[in-house]
């Protein structure tokens, strides 16, 4: 690249500002301090944000054309409200999609501004049914807040009497409701963009557009992998996941019942935006108490079962690694994916079923914990497990889809009955009346209480990875891994980048602990090996790694991907509150590395809790018949089912 | 012909019939492309899509962007209510519009053509096949046009799927590359990143049929024909209340009072120039001209008689565009609505002083704010008749009411 930035002079509102070529009016604005509002355009869905994604290199200018140019647009300037006065031209332009080329002024208020935003609002008001009292988004809605800005108090052209749509099947996880929906397509451009799954549609034109799915299914009868990525983009409260906090507070109300909830490291690093916290400030401790308070029996940590994923999918890596590469045994598919993220098991079922076998067939920590809380601790304590309500709070959406998929009954029940979204807590916390910042803190609940550096990194891209090569090192080295990586911070799988890679070399291998002796005879064939692993993020990015695989590219070489459906991993996740941005992501992650950090515990093999269940219970260590039996699962292929499906 | 021409609607001399096609593409064969563009520029030749942008100058940009490939789009998307001249176009002088893209080509150095077929027109594209396929055997399409190996340009036909707003030339270009026709963001413009993100000419079937008549005869033929500031002629397709309707040649300047004399529409109460998306001219404004300065027409030119109601039209356009919106952007895609909701409560219970306030602020924020000129221009036919035929209303019911209970 040529160093000489070559820059444009613009005058914004009489103030004269330095731009880059390309940059938009809208951005040279928000630079300058200028508030343009907008209902369409997303920091998430500009064009740079979403070219950073794949190549964090890419200038800016390769940047806006490649998404401009051509295919779907960054930015479909559709609400029309960021409409900006630019001296020369007879009509008012959008400002998200404007790019500045040549020297222009700009007036960005004016009375004809003014009124040309009021009376798009007043147009969307005109078509949107529902009482903000009764909405889930009261208080977080970008539509509400602007008709407030800009005095929307009079219905000049209207308001429906009626709502002009019916509700959909209250099955549905991810909710929508399109008497509320303002067609901006936040969620269409994120469906298709981010996660390359394109569940969302515009179907229609003029007054019959619709978003829509295929065929106008059901989202539960679509090919959504309840991501909820749409949701956390919604301007409105067009988009909802399913509420089942009803269910969960008559739960608690039950004087039969033990409610039990397990709680993920991913809410606790955000749940405190729903109070009025900076993004980042994490809420771990204060939530156990608030947890109590509103009566949940057990709190415990979703960490316990995160550090036992990484026993039963680091186990099975070594077993899948000995079996391809010393046995050749070709049913051992190399590389091996990772199996937390609900999402992306669907998103591979339905779109990539012939990668089946290289999916760990450990469960989710959701699940694991769930057959655990339902066996283990049931037994333990003497409790009915059928009188166990086993409750998750989890930064996902998705996680509603796999706390009922058919397979997760092995402890007999359900194993987990209501999985909670960050944002469903944060109202429960409300309607208790509790201002979690100002709470005590407390510890979590034994035998599932140990906090884990290695459990709580699992809350952002790369956390999986890392806590894994921490202990697979160790186990195979017989070394501390902060020989290899200073303070067992393994850098080259933390960041942001959509899809990276990275190799650590085994200098050296020690002997097979004991848990693991059923495994393999010895480590000496991973001597001076190098195990070269992968990360990706948003499952925009999957399929940039699965086709890269199928064309025998870089990443077919890899041992090991963690696949995460949503951008930034967990902290990303579709039930996070609402609003999201890149650095809202990367605030969130720098408290869950900050946590990591700060724990005594930062490995899953010294986690005393793991260590106590194969003692007591999965006796014969992981990847064993009784932890095949509770902690692991199989898949199903979704494709064919697509298009012959008959909607219910 | 087995085509279902439209010549027995013809109302006047064509200039194109008295010229032949590839005469103007074997002489531009031999010009350079400034030679091309100069000739272009000089005959002030705009485009007859409705927007009267200078063709020349579309073809410079599209010629200084640097690219590989170039495309050459012929918007044969004919979807402005009361137009069919483009359909006698291709009926019967399809071979002016393939020298004319071609020539285009050449200008601005692309090699590929494509035909934008509105998909009403579907019948229409086995003739225009074979139109195409006489004119490869020819050498007068497809490698090295004349035998020249430095002029190639082929063309190839797609349809559209009926979609009003996808005669908007970048919703057009949207729907050529496989997705709806939702109007694009205008920067980049389409002759910077059109098709597939490639510099792209997207010109109407009328516009590329003068072209080769301008290179045959020469631009001074051309801008003869008209004004010094609206040069050339243009094709209309006339229809509604006259006696002979159809499709007719004038020469730019021509008045209303001249043509309604011609097509037997003399009586008439309105005149509708340039479309739904045009202006309802009152008889005090027949005396205007069809050129550049004064009413700008995409070729549609229909005439209402004195029995007509012309809310009824209102109604019909306005209906017409809540339909056909692209339903991208809200001022276009609800405002009509409204609109429509708007004009049919005035037909019933008339419009009292306040709303019309409304409905004028509404339609200021439409014509400005909406993203193409699909939602810019929809309201210019009920602005036009509610300025000049508001007296068709029924009084305001509270009104009325309050009169007769003074009385």
């Amino acid at each position: 690249m040529d160093t000489k930035v070559e820059t444009i002079v613009v005058v914004i509102d009489g103030k004269e500002l330095n731009v880059s070529p390309g940059t938009t009016v809208l951005e040279a604005a928000t630079a300058a301090g200028i508030h343009i509002p907008t209902l369409c355009h997303h920091d998430d869905l500009c064009a740079e944000a979403l070219y950073s994604q794949t190549d964090a290199n890419a200038d800016r200018k390769t940047a806006a054309e490649k998404y401009t140019a051509s295919g779907m647009l960054p930015t479909p300037s559709s609400c029309r409200l960021c409409l900006v006065e630019v001296e020369g031209l007879r009509t008012l332009q959008a400002s998200c999609s404007l790019p500045i080329i040549n020297p222009m002024k700009i007036h960005t208020s004016s009375t004809k501004i003014r009124h040309a935003r009021r009376d798009i609002l007043e147009l969307m008001m005109s078509e949107h049914y529902g009482d903000c009292f009764a909405c889930t988004r009261n208080g977080t809605c970008e539509l509400q807040k602007l008709c407030s800005e800009y005095g929307v108090n009079t219905e000049r052209f209207g308001r429906p009497e009626q709502a002009p749509f019916e509700m959909a099947d209250p099955a549905n996880i991810i909710q929508r409701d399109m008497n509320k929906c303002i067609l901006c397509r936040r969620c269409v451009r994120m469906c298709a963009l981010y996660q390359g799954v394109s569940a969302l549609t515009t179907e229609g034109r003029g007054d019959h557009s619709r978003i829509s799915t295929f065929m106008g299914r059901e989202m539960k009868d679509a090919w959504c992998i309840n991501c909820g990525q749409c949701i956390n983009r919604c301007p409105t409260g067009a988009l909802t996941e399913r509420d089942d906090t009803e269910a969960v507070w008559r739960a608690i109300e039950d004087p039969e019942k033990f409610v039990v909830i397990q709680t993920a490291p991913a809410p606790r690093a955000a749940i405190g935006e729903a109070f009025g916290c900076e993004p980042g400030t994490p809420m771990t401790f204060q939530m156990n108490t608030a947890l109590r308070r509103i009566g949940f029996d057990k709190v415990f940590d979703t960490n316990f079962s995160a550090d036992l994923t990484i026993f039963e999918e680091g186990a099975e890596l070594i077993g899948r690694l000995y079996h391809a590469l010393v046995l050749k045994d070709n049913a051992a598919a190399l590389p091996q994916f990772t199996s937390c993220s609900p999402g992306w098991i669907k998103f591979i079922e339905h779109f990539y079923p012939d990668f089946l076998p290289h999916l760990s067939t450990a469960k989710s920590p959701q699940q694991m914990m769930g057959a655990v809380l339902k066996t283990y601790f049931a037994e333990k304590n003497g409790w009915d497990p059928a009188k166990i309500v086993s409750v998750s709070l989890m930064p996902c959406t998705a996680k509603k889809f796999e706390a009922g998929r058919h397979e997760m009954h092995s402890s007999g029940f359900q194993d987990v009955d209501y999985a909670l979204t960050t944002r469903e807590m944060a109202r429960m916390f409300k309607q208790a009346g509790i201002d979690l910042p100002k709470l005590e803190k407390s510890n979590f609940d034994d035998p599932f209480g140990t906090p884990t550096g290695s459990g709580v990194i699992f809350g952002a891209t790369g956390g999986v990875m890392e806590a894994a090569l921490r202990t697979v090192i160790e186990v195979v080295t017989g070394e501390p891994v902060e020989n290899l990586f200073g303070h067992a911070d393994i850098q080259p799988v933390r960041g942001f980048d959509g899809v990276r890679m990275a190799e650590v070399t085994i200098p050296k291998v020690g002997p097979v602990p004991a848990v693991f002796s059923r495994l393999v005879p010895n480590f000496d064939w991973l001597k001076g090996a190098t195990l070269k692993v992968g990360l990706a993020h948003g499952t925009a990015n999957a399929i940039r790694v699965l086709e890269d695989i199928k064309q025998k590219g870089p990443l077919s070489t890899c041992h090991f991907i963690e696949f995460m459906a949503c951008p930034g991993g967990c902290l990303g996740g579709g039930g996070q509150p609402i609003p999201t941005s890149p650095e809202i992501r990367a605030a969130r992650a720098k408290a869950i590395y900050a946590e990591d950090a700060a724990y005594q515990v930062r490995k899953s093999h010294e986690n005393k809790d793991v260590l106590r269940i194969y003692e007591e219970f999965f006796r014969e260590g992981p990847c064993s018949r009784k932890s095949h039996d509770l902690l692991h699962t199989h898949y199903t292929a979704r494709n064919a089912t697509v298009l012959d499906k008959k909607p219910a | 012909m087995d085509v279902k021409s439209v010549r027995g609607l013809v109302g006047n001399k064509l200039s194109f019939e008295s010229v032949s096609a590839d005469n103007g593409l074997k002489r531009a064969a031999n010009m350079t492309a400034d030679e091309i563009i100069s000739q272009v520029i000089a005959s002030g030749l705009r485009g007859r899509g409705g927007a009267g942008f200078p063709t020349a100058k579309k073809w410079e940009f599209a010629r200084s962007e640097k690219g590989d490939s170039k495309y050459i789009v012929c918007n044969a998307d004919e979807g402005e209510p009361g137009t069919f001249k483009d359909r006698l176009i291709l009926t019967d002088f399809p071979d002016l519009v393939f020298a004319g893209m071609a020539i285009a080509g050449k200008a601005v150095g692309a090699e590929h053509g494509i035909l934008y077929l509105r998909a009403e027109y579907a019948w229409l594209r086995d003739h225009l096949e074979k139109v195409l396929e006489w004119r490869r055997s020819a050498k007068l399409l497809g490698k090295g046009l004349f035998n020249n190996k430095y002029f190639n340009f082929d063309i190839q036909i797609r349809m559209g799927s009926g979609a009003y707003i996808c005669g908007e030339e970048t919703a057009l270009l949207e729907s050529l590359e496989g997705r709806r026709g939702d109007a694009r963001n205008r920067i980049p413009f389409p002759v910077q990143a059109g098709f597939l993100g490639k510099p792209t000419v997207v010109n109407n079937v009328e516009t590329l049929a003068w072209v080769p008549c301008i290179i045959e005869k020469g631009p001074s033929w051309f801008s003869a024909m008209g004004t010094k500031k609206s040069p050339g002629a243009w094709l209309f397709s006339v229809s509604g209340d006259c006696k002979r309707p159809g499709i007719y040649e004038y020469p730019f300047g021509t008045s209303l009072h001249q043509l309604l004399e011609d097509v037997g529409g003399e009586d008439a109460k309105a005149v509708q120039v340039g479309g739904a998306s045009g202006l309802c001219v009152p008889p005090t404004g027949f005396s205007r001209t069809l050129s550049a300065g004064d009413l700008a027409t995409g070729g549609s030119i229909i005439i209402y008689g004195p029995e007509q109601d012309m809310f009824d039209v209102a109604e019909n356009f306005q209906h017409f565009f809540a339909d056909e919106s692209c339903g991208q952007c809200v001022p276009c895609r609800i405002g009509n609505v409204r609109l429509l909701d708007a004009i049919r409560k005035m037909r019933k219970a008339g419009l009292d002083a306040e709303t019309e306030r409304t409905l004028r602020q509404l339609t200021s924020t439409m014509r400005t704010a909406s993203k193409c000129g699909l939602g810019q221009s929809s309201t210019k036919a009920f602005l036009s008749i509610l300025d000049n035929f508001k007296n068709e209303l029924p009084p305001v019911v509270g009104e009325a009411k309050a009169t007769a209970a003074a009385e």
